[in-house]
């Protein structure tokens, strides 16, 4: 269980704009374990999402290295080693909801019976049974993030990217989801690396949470959650819970000194 | 449907209006003119009589018009070539060959242009500047140009008129094409995505509304395109030659009944475009 998936070893990134280079990464080390839910969390700019873009092989380190599943990321995401869900749904709107778990299977080539069976899989696993035949407009916003989840379980990889999946909608809507997210992670032992800015989300889904502070884009604190695994949502009330909210807090206060 | 109604019919009423009050300002001269050689009186009642029943009026009165489309369209025979629907269906298949072989242009260019850096840095120019010439000094030159290497009939007009209308189609389907933004490109990446994938799966059917939006305006362009084509030919047969005919004769309300004529086709082929467009768009989710 403790094997390392995701390594990350003195990762640099540095962007070439107009008013000079942007430090949007430097040196930063991690190990994700097989199983982990890590939370990335900390102020814009501090390099969370660019990080997790690294593993997915969406942005490019200019130094240091990264493996993801021991390969490297390029060689990871040919491999369709990962499930990548973005901050919006992206559903594309002239296909179902079945179309659009569909859409990632058609492109690697699954067949027919498998698309099927793998479609009613997911939808069973984010309670979206019953609307494969509905178009995306006809699905409420937390539906639809739903939605994209799903598709970003159909296929064979055991690492979820998640990038905010959670921040345009609201509370109530959050919370719920939170919680079917750990069911869903409980039930499918998937490796998990999702960026939040919310202190409490980070802590109510993580096994590990990440605080990371910009300029340059570094991880200030890595606090491995004492809560246990099973985290119903009034957790969030316990003295144990607070104190790792506190720890984070104090982190991302303390990477924000310096300016 | 309903609440349309009044307005359009206000608009078309103040319109017949103008155009009446105009065709006795603008004949007024020749009915006086006539009035003074025949040494005849002018009341005011059968001056306006005379300048809406001239028989080459400077404007033709509606009725006028109508009364000669009425002529020739429903009182001729198809095959007659004073049939104004046999002048309307050579103009018609020279500008729906040329509508889709400006689509098909179009489309391939700007393929070409999302697709390869060289095409992007390059064609653009020459689509722009290819429309700043303009068509009428063009077009009798690839008459004449395919003409002389055997080519005459049908396709020199629908060269014309895919000149005209496979710009708006390269324009809009450039912009359609890229229309998907980069986190849609991001996640057909996750997917590792061959090219040929993403391009089916999602810059084409992204493109579709840009799509149509151009093909309307393509048509217009490619009627315009097939009539311009059709008066260097020695006014043979179609819309252009009844409107060029017209001009040597002056007969202007043949030159009318001809604009008529192609304002009605033009209408009706973007109408069908229009319904095309909302069908598809609708089936797709986009409208």
């Amino acid at each position: 269980m403790n094997q390392s998936v995701i390594s990350a070893q003195n990762l640099d990134l540095t962007f070439q704009t107009n008013d000079g280079p942007v430090h949007a990464l430097k040196d930063v080390s991690l190990d994700i374990n097989a199983g982990e839910f890590v939370s990335f969390i900390g102020p814009s700019g501090c390099g969370k999402t660019t990080f997790l873009r690294c593993m997915a092989d969406l942005e490019h380190p200019t130094g240091g290295q990264i493996t993801v599943n021991g390969v490297s990321a390029a060689e990871a995401r040919k491999a369709r080693a990962y499930g990548y869900v973005f901050q919006a749904a992206g559903l594309y709107p002239w296909r179902t909801i079945g179309g659009n778990i569909r859409l990632p299977l058609e492109i690697m080539g699954y067949d027919k019976a498998d698309m099927d069976a793998r479609v009613a899989r997911v939808l069973e696993l984010v309670e979206l049974a019953g609307f494969e035949r509905k178009f995306p407009w006809q699905l409420s916003g937390g539906m639809q993030q739903r939605a994209s989840i799903a598709r970003a379980l159909a296929f064979d990889a055991d690492i979820l990217l998640m990038d905010e999946p959670f921040g345009a909608l609201d509370e109530i809507v959050r919370d719920h989801l939170n919680e079917q997210l750990l069911k869903l992670w409980a039930r499918t032992e998937k490796t998990i690396a999702f960026v939040t800015h919310s202190i409490p989300e980070a802590v109510y889904l993580s096994t590990k949470i990440v605080v990371m502070s910009p300029r340059p884009g570094r991880i200030t604190d890595v606090i491995e959650s004492p809560l246990p695994k099973d985290r119903p949502l009034d957790i969030r009330d316990t003295p144990a819970f607070l104190e790792v909210a506190h720890r984070v807090r104090e982190g991302l206060r303390a990477g924000h000194v310096d300016d | 449907m309903r609440q349309s109604f009044l307005p359009v019919l206000t608009v078309v009423s103040t319109i017949f209006l103008i155009w009446y009050v105009a065709a006795i300002w603008l004949n007024a001269p020749w009915a006086y003119d006539k009035a003074t050689r025949s040494g005849a009186e002018l009341t005011t009642q059968t001056l306006i009589a005379d300048t809406w029943s001239q028989e080459k009026p400077k404007l033709p009165a509606p009725h006028q018009v109508g009364a000669e489309i009425w002529k020739t369209t429903a009182q001729k025979k198809i095959t007659s070539k004073r049939s104004l629907i046999y002048h309307s269906w050579i103009t018609l298949s020279a500008t729906l060959l040329g509508f889709a072989l400006g689509t098909g242009l179009g489309i391939a260019l700007a393929v070409g242009i999302v697709y390869n850096r060289t095409m992007d840095m390059s064609v653009m120019p020459w689509v722009i500047a290819s429309q700043t010439i303009p068509i009428l000094a063009i077009a009798p030159m690839i008459i004449v140009v395919l003409n002389a290497v055997g080519v005459s009939g049908l396709l020199p007009k629908a060269m014309i008129s895919m000149y005209l209308s496979f710009f708006p189609v390269v324009v809009g389907m450039v912009k359609g094409l890229r229309s998907p933004d980069t986190m849609q490109l991001d996640q057909m990446r996750t997917w590792n995505a061959s090219p040929h994938q993403t391009f089916w799966r999602l810059r084409l059917p992204s493109s579709m509304p840009y799509l149509f939006t151009s093909l309307k305006i393509g048509m217009a362009a490619s009627l315009v395109g097939a009539i311009v084509g059709e008066l260097p030919t020695g006014a043979v047969a179609g819309l252009g030659a009844r409107l060029l005919a017209g001009s040597y004769y002056g007969q202007t309300i043949q030159i009318w009944s001809a604009l008529i004529m192609a304002a009605a086709l033009a209408a009706t082929l973007v109408g069908i475009i229009g319904v095309v467009q909302r069908l598809t768009l609708r089936r797709m989710g986009m409208a």
